[in-house]
């Protein structure tokens, strides 16, 4: 790739969600601007724009990352997924999802993208996690209403979906 | 917080953005995993004009024990050096304080060689290197130099590389047969930056001990034959010459604490490591 000029913008194009995409960004442009304004992919959110928050997590090929920490001229030809590319095409939601939904995993929703990419990983790589590793994984991810315990609870609960066995009971009390 | 504008260059070889520092100099700036540098951009106390993104030169993406080091090209993400199947055996105190860098989403774009050049304070990998008593090369149009860890890193954020010069390489040497490693930070949550880490490496009757967080640089200081009251006496008076200050996260005084209590635990569990 040739030297980008600042005020120049530069066609980029990479695969979303298993989609071919493509637009134009000024090299200053954040990742994650270019999703949402660019692309009208508004799923990922934005925080707190200096990588702690980690509401904007994204996929890039494969690996989980803070779409505000990333340029949107460093996708160009790379492999992104997002929260949008979760449910299957009916709606269905994926398990990581489900869990989410029944365990009342969220209650406004600002962190759930960043937190439901972030775990999707954590959950493909160690597909038996203990509760302490996915207390560790998420806390790059900041959720200000559950208090975190039901989101922990989510992800045990899908990791076990996922394993083909029967989740822990939904009842607390 | 969005970076004020600049050129970008994504070059194809190592030459390329070596040509480029050395027309640029100090208004370029090179990017690797960006997990620094990009919220210095977000919240513009960086201004570079142009951009040099070689997290895709993969001459630079490599680990490799060589020499007696490890050597980890600019491009080596701390996740790379994570899943490296040769960490553990060769090197234990990388490998116990690899997990306490930022989080697991930063680790997968952040580099080794990029956290050494940015070179905060309280930074995991400086503190490592200054411990193990490593080294970076720096190359340049004009051609690459080695610099020991206690000449590189000069001030807080402040290391040796010239403008026109890149960090490509670290080198951290290899664990020694027979010696223990150990590693623990104090931070108020994991993957925050650390209030204090601690590094130590114990063979024989000889302790080395190094902390991070305290001063502007990694402190590393090494004792022979210290036990008890004098091992205690020593880690309060490097304690004391660290001359840390009081900061939202901690007051001094707490730092020193730490570095006495907490340095006696990581150098007990490094003679333990030694000893088996």
């Amino acid at each position: 790739m040739p030297l980008i000029a600042k005020d120049a913008r530069h066609r980029i194009a990479f695969t979303l969600n298993g989609e071919d995409v493509e637009g134009y960004a000024e090299p200053r442009m954040l990742l994650v601007d270019f999703l949402r304004h660019e692309l009208g992919a508004t799923g990922t959110h934005v925080g707190c724009e200096h990588g702690v928050c980690g509401a904007c997590t994204i996929r890039v090929n494969g690996r989980a990352a803070r779409a505000c920490l990333m340029l949107a001229v460093q996708a160009d030809g790379k492999t992104l997924d997002t929260v949008e590319g979760l449910a299957a095409s009916d709606g269905a939601l994926s398990p990581l999802q489900q869990a989410f939904h029944e365990k009342f995993a969220l209650q406004c929703g600002f962190c759930t993208p960043g937190l439901l990419m972030s775990l999707g990983e954590v959950i493909e790589r160690n597909p038996d996690p203990s509760e302490q590793d996915i207390r560790i994984a998420i806390s790059g991810n900041i959720c200000r209403c559950t208090g975190y315990q039901e989101i922990i609870d989510a992800a045990l609960a899908a990791a076990a979906v996922l394993r083909g066995e029967t989740p822990p009971s939904q009842n607390k009390d | 917080m969005k970076p004020a504008a600049f050129d970008y260059l994504r070059p194809a070889d190592l030459d390329e953005a070596l040509d480029t520092l050395h027309e640029a100099g100090s208004d370029a700036k090179v990017m690797a995993g960006g997990q620094s540098l990009m919220p210095m951009l977000n919240m513009r106390l960086l201004t570079p004009s142009v951009i040099v993104d070689i997290s895709d030169l993969e001459a630079l993406d490599r680990i490799e024990a060589v020499n007696g080091h490890i050597e980890i090209g600019a491009a080596a993400t701390q996740a790379s050096l994570g899943e490296w199947p040769e960490l553990a055996a060769k090197s234990p105190l990388l490998a116990e304080a690899l997990p306490n860098i930022g989080h697991f989403q930063t680790r997968n774009r952040g580099t080794v060689c990029g956290s050494l050049a940015h070179s905060d304070p309280s930074s995991e990998l400086p503190l490592c290197l200054a411990t193990l008593g490593g080294g970076v090369v720096l190359q340049s149009k004009a051609g690459s130099r080695t610099v020991a860890a206690s000449d590189f890193q000069t001030d807080m954020l402040t290391t040796d590389c010239g403008p026109q010069e890149m960090l490509v390489a670290a080198r951290f040497p290899v664990a020694e047969p027979g010696a223990g490693y150990a590693f623990a930070e104090i931070a108020r949550r994991h993957g925050d930056f650390a209030i204090v880490a601690l590094a130590a490496m114990v063979t024989g009757e000889t302790i080395r001990l190094g902390v991070g967080g305290v001063a502007d640089t990694p402190q590393v200081r090494e004792w022979q034959g210290l036990k008890g009251g004098a091992l205690d006496d020593a880690l309060n008076a490097f304690a004391w010459e660290m001359g840390g200050s009081d900061d939202v996260h901690a007051t001094a005084r707490y730092r020193r604490e730490i570095v006495r209590r907490i340095g006696r635990k990581v150098i007990a569990e490094a003679k333990d490591a030694a000893d088996r």
